[in-house]
């Protein structure tokens, strides 16, 4: 099956800005979905809202448009329900960490196994441009005009510290990297957190003037370097990029299934 | 198994945005944006048929369709 087999077509052009990267998440998310060789009706896509969350429209897979902040809560739900499906959430920065931000922590506290992607635009895109909690302390957003004094999550640790039993980095320049760490993620048994920097021409590129969709792409290639290179010991402002967690641990519905055996003992 | 050889650059134009993503990363620069900024295989002879553009391609608007496919 190609790629195209995968998705809405009824709904194309996909309604994303020229040079937006969430279309390029979408494209190696298909790719990978195709080299596992998954039927469509074992997956549901799960999203919350924002530009990112536009993404399960043109899917056409099992999926649910959910509000903002809570496509995990609902991802959980139906998880919980139907262990045998494999569940894939797409978030944005904002959706994933500051609105959702404790649905983030306690599903990577659960070790529910349900494959998180964090696509990291450093903007609230949708809604005009204000900044997020990837922008980062002195970029430009609409709502931080003379530039932002918040600090930024580093994601990759976040989701280290909150208990996810795989967590990854990617850009979307480093496309080969992408399609193979979802396929990862997507096999990975437990809660997976993949973030990908993708680029905002529109916003965040604008506010900050980082120039052309192509260029803030090959920005990716010069600011990132993969975990533990030479380049990244001379140089601590590159940004790693690869597997940084992946280990097997006891997940949730499993654990939740022993709990039911616990308690019909006998009956 | 040989070299992979190119059958057919197809490009939706309708689905195309013109990002010039393609244009700019591509090794052997097979592409260009036509009048209407929209991508066109202006050299696929020298495509190498890496893929690179089909898998970068935010509007998934490219497709490498290789020989014996």
């Amino acid at each position: 099956m190609a790629v195209r087999d995968y998705l809405r077509e009824r709904f194309f052009p996909h309604m994303w800005c020229p040079g937006c990267g969430h279309g390029t998440v979408l494209n190696n998310l298909l790719r990978a979905i195709e080299n596992l060789k998954i039927e469509k009706n074992d997956i549901v896509m799960v999203s919350g809202i924002g530009c990112s969350a536009r993404i399960s429209g043109y899917v056409d897979f099992h999926t649910l448009h959910t509000i903002h902040g809570r496509a995990l809560a609902f991802a959980t739900g139906v998880k919980m329900s139907r262990p045998d499906l494999n569940l894939i959430v797409p978030m944005g920065d904002g959706d994933a960490l500051a609105i959702g931000g404790n649905h983030f922590i306690h599903a990577a506290r659960r070790n529910i196994d349900i494959t998180a992607i964090i696509m990291n635009n450093r903007i609230y895109g949708m809604t005009g441009g204000q900044f997020s909690p990837l922008t980062g302390y002195g970029k430009l957003a609409t709502t931080a005009p003379y530039s932002n004094i918040d600090h930024d999550f580093d994601a990759v640790s976040l989701a280290t510290a909150a208990g996810a039993s795989f967590v990854a980095r990617t850009t979307t320049y480093h496309v080969k990297q992408m399609a193979d760490i979802f396929q990862k993620a997507i096999l990975h048994k437990g809660f997976s957190v993949v973030e990908v920097l993708t680029q905002c021409p529109t916003y965040f590129g604008r506010k900050n003037r980082a120039g052309s969709a192509a260029e803030m792409v090959e920005n990716y290639k010069k600011s990132t370097t993969p975990i533990g290179s030479k380049a990244s010991q001379e140089n601590s402002d590159l940004i790693e990029r690869g597997i940084f967690i992946e280990k097997d641990l006891p997940e949730y519905c499993g654990e939740y299934d022993k709990i039911i055996q616990k308690a019909m003992k006998g009956k | 198994m040989g070299k992979p050889k190119l059958k057919e650059l197809n490009i939706r134009r309708e689905w195309c945005k013109g990002c010039g993503i393609c244009v700019s990363f591509c090794p052997t620069k097979v592409l260009e944006l036509d009048e209407k900024d929209k991508a066109l295989a202006a050299r696929p002879e020298d495509c190498t048929c890496c893929l690179l553009c089909e898998m970068r391609c935010p509007d998934l608007a490219i497709e490498v369709i290789l020989e014996n496919e």
